[in-house]
């Protein structure tokens, strides 16, 4: 409690509860098979949730999970039983709306599969040893594009600043709500 | 990037597999990395390798250490390349692969240029691998850049040297501590988030030093912090500042409660989320400090945000626990949210809703418990049945409602923990609500007439033997339990036939019956059922035909095994066959803690299945058949009560004695239980000598000796008194153990023909008023209360003077008066300023004593106190008055 807020895991599963991307901070599970019992139980235990216009918040097993749904993936936060639920959500809600940047709102496997090196990115940029690195998507997102200016790779058709533009246009929505 | 993959899985683009990485395959991965070697680096291939190495360590592939070591040298060689994307990819893979200290070495100089270059990504990045990779040695070749780094003016750069810090922290905390200047000017960053992480390392550098701590969180509570996060961050170190602080403090203002308060006004939901929770959890928090908290918990209850929901509910549903009162206010909301979709909200607003609900509601509860029960988790099931045994503990009147519920889901599927909880929670209020018992235990049997579990279907069975035959009908349960033993697997089968042994020896008109279906049980297949059942038809069947009389059958059968079964296990490990039977009398009976002193605290701690049912009784009943066996004590009459066992003699000395006060209407017997610790020892006509000059309205009648007192087997000596009929006299007794010792060979065990007679002082005992009180709970004080006469009501106050606190006086008082608490009532609310304690007993006599107390306590700690006593008789409530003066 008295410590800085921590997230244990943040996972990108399919539709099937297979893993797209994801990245474990603590030893809670030691093992792959720990792991991957833990991405199942969750994924079962929310499948019939309806967590595509909000994100929805579950207890499991001790832990805080906080997810959010689009299209054949499947976005999960986990924190510790004590932590602040809302900052776990800001964490999920800035994977998501970062993902959602980086992949101009195509956001389904397929497309997450075919750049997989943004969203191992994007991960890398949002925690950094279960300590949140950032939580605002533009920035987030930005900051991998910049990686990608260069490299005129699958960013290619938009630019730094278009993309800052569409962070800029949800902003805008997300505020006139 | 993209196209390359698609390119490749063209052809198995129309399948249903569409991922790019389909068929992918370690060791054809390992063979693409050979491209890193390629004097000619083609960037955008070698970070799609990169990307499917990724791919592979991500769905949980591992490689060979050989393999690793061979990918990681072959990745250090595209630091050559200028390319952006291609080095962010390298970063990462370098970190997934957590290289060796000797392979560290190869890339430090790469990552040193990097976090010096004019890329401010570079050096953000390089800083974040270079420190995860490092080691100490290394650490402070780096130290003076990270430093500046920590204050360097691009926020990402800053942020990835403090979170590093606050990593290394945990492994350097020599080198990272040097740095807190740094990190202090860091604290004062415009950038949200570097904030947030110099305030998280400033308070790690600190966080053993109180005073810094408590001076960083008083100058920064000022204002001046930006970021939520960071924000979030100060609030709970706040609080362990409060925490720390409020031993000395007690009175008065609360330090930094208005920060906390203020933060409920926060713009943001995170941080006013974080202050309400905060507040709440202060130690002894008071509700006007609560209900601003409590307050924007409730304009959550009602948010759009599934998220913001359940943290309020969650919450408060801890505030429920301590503060129900300060909770009543969200009732509503709460209600509204019973059918909330997200069924973690709703099974904490029902718990809540339980924790907080009065009589009235209980019904209405459960009715919308019912449809929501079905479509949860098992987890949530515990918790809810959890919640209604304690509320219907609260409220005793509505238990029908809440058995039906209880039996009900018992019926639906569940798993062990579920079900044995529902048991566990019909059991105890089966013991607790007299009226519940009948149905109780009807539901119980349907239960074991389908129940999957062994462990819980034996322990109904036992338990339906101890309270089965005391019930108006017994017979009709001899169905149930009969068709254990033709249905159920061994185990279940044996516990039945003592079960049906039971119902035999306690129900005269049953046992003719219970003999036939016995001797069925004679053909089982299994020896431990076979035995049993032999057992109980040779013991219970003839008259006395293996002696003793029909009440020493039942207490050899179904009695309480008055030895420790530790000591009677290590008896029997040292018996070593011979000619001489193995005799249980010869068994230790003394443990390191009192059995008995221990079944008969009537504490909530021994509920469940696991205990022993209705523990206070037995040891009652066990009592009162040992002083019925003795003809002396014959012509007392009925025991009113036995007290608790008293010391008598400090722990580890030679003799242990402690005495049980045995109260009858015109006797005291007081019930000497000796252990003599010396082996080389024998004690024969051992007695009690009492003096009772301080005690003058008690003469002593008889003395009963213990004739022999061998090494570490417990015995007991009598000594009685009569007094007046009817009257609580009190009086004071000093005690003097008096024996003939004897030396013993400890090799033969044969003791010398010569004694010597020898003394040993014990403590003194008194008898109290409270010792001619009975605890008996009423199930409905208000009612019982009501239907007293009032004309037999004693009023007075008392001014008990300066007291520690309130809940201390409370349990004093009900010591004084020795009564039952009723409705919970013993238990004080934290820092609450009254008290009203319901308490209810019966007093020799067998006279009806109901006692309403209030207490109030003032700045000074001056405690006051209003008695009122209702009884049948006016003596009786008199009398009471008269204990609480003295006492």
């Amino acid at each position: 409690m008295d410590c800085c807020p921590s997230i244990k895991n943040v996972l990108l599963l399919d539709s099937e509860g297979k893993r797209v991307a994801v990245k474990y901070y603590t030893d809670d599970w030691p093992t792959l098979a720990a792991k991957l019992a833990y991405e199942k139980s969750i994924f079962t235990k929310t499948l019939k949730t309806n967590a595509r216009t909000e994100a929805e918040i579950a207890m499991l097993d001790g832990y805080i999970v906080v997810y959010k749904f689009i299209q054949d993936l499947h976005f999960f936060v986990t924190g510790g039983d004590d932590e602040n639920e809302l900052i776990i959500a800001t964490v999920l809600q800035g994977f998501f709306d970062a993902v959602g940047l980086l992949l101009r709102n195509n956001v389904d496997k397929r497309s997450a599969l075919e750049n997989l090196d943004l969203i191992l990115l994007c991960l890398d940029e949002i925690v950094d040893g279960g300590i949140v690195l950032e939580t605002e998507a533009s920035v987030i997102a930005s900051k991998v594009a910049a990686n990608s200016l260069d490299g005129a790779t699958s960013l290619s058709e938009q630019t730094i600043s278009q993309a800052l533009a569409t962070a800029r246009e949800h902003l805008a929505r997300s505020l006139l709500k | 990037m993209a196209q390359p993959f698609v390119k490749k899985d063209d052809d198995l683009d129309e399948e249903e597999e569409y991922s790019p990485f389909y068929g992918i395959e370690k060791g054809a991965v390992l063979q693409e990395a050979r491209v890193f070697h390629d004097p000619q680096l083609d960037a955008r291939r070698c970070s799609q390798v990169i990307t499917k190495l990724l791919y592979l360590l991500n769905q949980g592939e591992t490689f060979t250490k050989v393999e690793a070591t061979e990918v990681f040298f072959a990745v250090t060689k595209l630091f050559q390349s200028k390319d952006t994307v291609l080095r962010r990819m390298v970063y990462l893979m370098i970190k997934d692969l957590s290289p060796s200290a000797d392979e560290v070495i190869i890339v430090t100089s790469s990552l040193m240029k990097d976090m010096n270059s004019k890329t401010d990504m570079y050096r953000a990045n390089a800083i974040r691998v270079l420190c995860r990779i490092t080691d100490s040695t290394l650490l402070t070749q780096i130290e003076r850049y990270l430093k500046q780094a920590i204050v360097d003016k691009n926020p990402v750069v800053a942020s990835a040297a403090l979170v590093s810090g606050v990593h290394l922290l945990q492994t350097n905390s020599e080198i990272v501590k040097r740095w807190s200047n740094e990190v202090q000017e860091a604290v004062q960053s415009r950038a949200a988030l570097v904030q947030f992480h110099a305030l998280a390392l400033l308070h790690q550098i600190r966080q053993n030093d109180r005073l810094a701590v408590s001076k960083l969180v008083t100058s920064l509570t000022k204002g001046s912090v930006r970021s939520p996060l960071a924000q979030c961050l100060l609030i709970r170190y706040t609080s362990q500042v409060i925490r720390e602080s409020s031993t000395n403090t007690q009175a008065g203002e609360r330090p930094f409660f208005d920060y906390l308060e203020s933060c409920l006004r926060h713009k943001s939901e995170m941080v006013v989320f974080e202050a309400a929770r905060a507040i709440t959890e202060l130690s002894g928090v008071t509700s006007r400090e609560l209900t601003p908290a409590i307050t924007v918990l409730q304009l959550f209850l009602s948010s759009s945000k599934p998220v913001l929901r359940f943290a309020a509910i969650r919450t408060l549903n801890k505030v429920a626990s301590t503060h129900p009162l300060a909770v009543t206010n969200c009732n509503i909301d709460m209600e509204s949210l019973i059918s909330d979709q997200n069924r973690s909200i709703a099974t904490l607003a029902i718990t809540t809703l339980l924790k907080t609900g009065n009589e009235s509601s209980v019904d209405r509860l459960m009715k919308q418990i019912t449809n929501f029960m079905s479509d949860i988790a098992d987890e949530f099931k515990i918790v809810v049945v959890e919640a209604i045994r304690s509320l219907c503990l609260k409220f005793p009147l509505k238990y029908r409602s809440m058995m039906n519920f209880l039996s009900n889901i018992l019926r639906e599927e569940g798993g062990f923990d579920y079900k044995k909880a529902i048991v566990d929670s019909i059991v105890i209020l089966i013991r607790d609500i007299p009226d519940a018992k009948e149905i109780g235990l009807f539901h119980l049997c349907e239960f074991i007439e389908d129940c999957e579990f062994t462990y819980l279907s034996t322990q109904i069975l036992h338990f339906l033997g101890n309270e089965g035959p005391k019930t108006s009908d017994p017979s009709k349960y001899i169905r149930y339990i009969y068709n254990r033993v033709i249905l159920e697997n061994a185990t279940v089968r044996a516990s039945a036939v003592s079960t049906l042994a039971k119902f035999g020896a306690m129900v005269d008109s049953l046992k003719p019956r219970i003999f036939v279906l016995l001797r069925r049980c004679l053909f089982d297949s299994d020896d431990e059922v076979r035995d049993r059942a032999t057992l109980y038809l040779n013991t219970l069947g003839t008259d006395a035909s293996v002696g003793g009389t029909d009440e020493d059958v039942k207490d050899f059968l179904f009695g309480p095994l008055d030895v420790p079964l530790v000591n009677l296990e290590t008896s029997l490990r040292n018996y070593e066959a011979s000619d001489i039977p193995f005799d249980i009398n010869l068994v230790p009976k003394e443990v390191k803690s009192q059995p008995l002193a221990e079944k008969k605290a009537p504490g909530k701690k021994a509920i469940g299945l696991g205990a022993p049912p209705s523990g206070p009784t037995t040891v009652v009943d066990a009592y009162e058949k040992l002083l019925s066996s003795i003809s002396e004590f014959s012509s007392f009459g009925k025991l009113f009560k036995s007290c608790s066992p008293m010391e008598l003699t400090e722990p580890e000395t030679e003799y242990a004695v402690n005495v049980v006060k045995h109260i009858f209407d015109g006797h005291v017997v007081f019930q000497y239980n000796c252990t003599n610790t010396i082996p080389e020892q024998l004690l024969e006509k051992v007695t009690v000598f009492v003096d009772a000059s301080e005690a003058e309205e008690f003469s002593e009648v008889l003395t009963k000796p213990l004739r022999s007192l061998p090494y570490d087997s417990p015995g007991q000596t009598f000594v009685a008194f009569e007094k007046p009929e009817g009257v609580p006299a009190i009086g004071k007794f000093s005690n003097l153990l008096k024996f003939v010792v004897k030396e013993v060979d400890p090799a033969t065990g044969e003791a010398d023909e010569e004694g010597v007679e020898d003394e040993y002082q014990l403590e003194d005992l008194e008898i109290v008023a409270a010792d001619y009180m009975l605890k008996v709970g009423v199930s409905n004080f208000k009612n019982a209360w009501e239907n007293m006469d009032p004309d037999n009501e004693r009023i007075d106050e008392y001014g008990l003077g300066v007291k520690e606190s309130l809940a201390e006086t409370v349990s004093a008082v009900i010591d004084i008066v020795g009564m039952q608490p009723c409705e919970g009532t013993e238990v004080v609310p934290n820092n609450s300023r009254s008290h009203t304690c319901l308490l209810s007993g019966i007093f020799i006599g067998n006279v009806k004593v109901l006692v309403r107390v209030s207490f109030g306590i003032d700045g000074s700690k001056q405690v006051a106190m209003k008695l009122a006593v209702r009884s049948e008789d006016p003596e009786i409530s008199e009398k009471i008055h008269e204990i609480v003066a003295e006492g």
